[in-house]
């Protein structure tokens, strides 16, 4: 066997539930199916070998189970049935599931991976029940799996997951791709959920490592799938772009004793090439749709500093201009803050203090990145004492280990010196 | 098909003056929104209500009726009314609701019926 049963369901799993979940109008059920369809293929599949469309297979078996399970149930049932057009498969025999027409179901699985994407990333939904909705049903990974990853009891995440789904089921809520009027800001809520599990992944939010590479290849996934399903949508070009440029860099963010390595510092030579490569090229493919978006100028960014052999050779003007992009399209003390680390850079450390003393200091009080950002280009203009307070804040405000670690030193390197 | 309460909610200060020209342009703005949902075929019902501080507490208990001076929740913010609405789906309910906020000049809440 060249791939595992693990390897198929992390793969299929999300295209199952996707497709069931139209045919039988409800969620729980169809995950319930997928995954007693994925217990008889371990039983089954070592003796009769893997079929040649295993996604089919799992699909059409899961769909039985349910007509057999409806069948067995109430009269509510039957008009169950009915209403989903089940009996129009009646004749189909149930122990040669992979007779039946794998082709209609393979035509319009790419519309129910879409249709439950949007679905899961609703915004009616909360951030973080969005993530696990995604997560659980188009990652299939296990409740356990998902609430050791974002460090929450199990019982949490679990009734994170009860909760979202009955809300959607309450509200009715349709099983769709949006129309065109509500389209970018049904899609703006799918990339960011897509791209919040990159960034957990990138950074996780606590515990000891810094990165968690599972997270990350799971948002890279859904991003390669996005970009697959909506061809036309050049900010789903640019989110997928954007975490393939970070991840280029995975390597070498942390050194060989698990300390953080500040991009300045970083060996560029363990650079991945290709995930570099592939992320130019779908950035300059957004550059030719010339229909700029936030995701799109961020991974134009990445690109920039991809481009530079060395940290010295950083284009920061080319950077700075794009800050200035982003910044009247998304005028967050965020995107301030970058961009104010960017003009640090580029005409030096009291400008940098200059552009920061201009955001809105409220916002950022509780940023983490804010603190470290301004403990460093206090440090760098001779300002120690307010330097070493704000490293203090930004250590306070740290839940990362590893980061909390580079901050510490930071600050003792600032506090030795002299 | 599925009906919905989409709700108004306002800080308790608001003053009932229909006489103020502020006053006509906001009911004229609700007026404009009400038809286009009986255009639509999407209205139920709707009103707008009196402040919560003319609200009564009614409780029944082993029989005996007791009244206190309401709001029930002594919240700031309070709803001032509510539309009754039938859409297809959450996704048509929350474009209603987002032309409902745009006419009341405030945040709407939308909560599914059940049944």
């Amino acid at each position: 066997m060249t791939e595992t049963l693990d390897d198929i369901f992390r793969r299929e799993a999300g295209r199952c539930i996707a497709t069931l979940i139209r045919v039988l109008g409800d969620i729980d059920l169809a995950e319930d199916v997928v995954a007693e369809a994925f217990a008889i293929a371990a039983e089954t599949w070592p003796q009769t070998g893997i079929p040649p469309d295993p996604g089919g297979w799992i699909t059409t078996t899961a769909r039985n189970r349910a007509i057999d399970r409806l069948r067995r149930e109430s009269t509510g049932a039957v008009r169950h049935l009915d209403a989903h057009r089940l009996h129009i498969d009646d004749t189909e025999p149930d122990n040669d599931p992979e007779s039946h027409d794998l082709n209609e179901f393979v035509d319009v699985v790419a519309d129910d991976q879409l249709r439950l994407m949007f679905l899961c990333a609703h915004p009616a939904l909360a951030a973080d029940a969005q993530v696990a909705l995604i997560l659980r049903l188009l990652g299939g990974l296990e409740t356990g799996e998902i609430a050791t990853t974002f460090v929450v009891p199990e019982a949490t995440l679990a009734q994170r997951i009860v909760r979202a789904k009955r809300k959607l089921h309450d509200n009715h809520a349709s099983y769709r791709v949006p129309k065109t009027a509500e389209l970018p800001d049904r899609l703006q809520a799918v990339l960011a959920a897509i791209y919040l599990i990159y960034t957990e992944g990138h950074t996780a939010t606590s515990g000891w490592k810094l990165t968690r590479v599972d997270l990350s290849n799971e948002a890279i996934r859904l991003g390669r799938t996005l970009v697959t399903l909506m061809p036309d949508e050049p900010e789903a070009m640019g989110l997928l772009a954007l975490m393939l440029l970070s991840e280029s860099r995975r390597r070498s963010r942390v050194g060989n004793d698990g300390t953080l390595v500040r991009l300045a510092d970083q060996d560029r030579a363990q650079w991945d090439r290709t995930l570099i490569d592939e992320g130019h090229d779908l950035v300059r493919a957004c550059l030719r749709r010339n229909q700029p978006g936030p995701f799109q100028i961020q991974s134009a960014i990445a690109a920039v500093h991809a481009d530079a052999p060395i940290a010295e050779a950083t284009d920061w003007t080319q950077i700075l201009a794009l800050y200035d992009e982003l910044y009247l399209l998304r005028p967050s003390p965020v995107v301030a803050l970058n961009r104010s680390a960017a003009i640090a850079e580029l005409h030096g450390p009291v400008a940098g203090l200059t552009a920061l003393a201009e955001i809105d200091q409220v916002s950022l009080e509780s940023y983490q990145p804010y603190h470290a950002t301004r403990a460093d280009l206090l440090a760098r203009t001779g300002h120690r004492d307010v330097a070493i307070d704000a490293y203090g804040r930004a250590i306070e405000l740290t839940t990362n280990a590893v980061e909390r670690a580079f901050l510490v030193r930071q600050r003792a390197v600032l506090s030795t010196d002299q | 098909m599925p009906q919905y309460m989409i709700s108004v909610w306002h800080d308790e200060t608001y003053e009932v003056d229909f006489s103020t020209p502020d006053a006509q342009r906001r009911v004229a703005l609700v007026g404009e929104f009400n038809e286009e949902l009986q255009g639509a075929g999407a209205w139920v019902f709707a009103a707008g209500l009196h402040p919560s501080s003319s609200a009564t507490v009614v409780r029944s208990s082993g029989g005996d009726v007791s009244m206190t001076d309401g709001p029930y929740a002594e919240t700031k913010e309070q709803m001032g009314g509510f539309w009754m609405i039938e859409a297809a789906d959450l996704e048509t309910a929350l474009e209603w609701a987002g032309k409902a906020a745009a006419a009341s000049e405030g945040p709407v809440e939308v909560r599914p019926a059940q049944g």
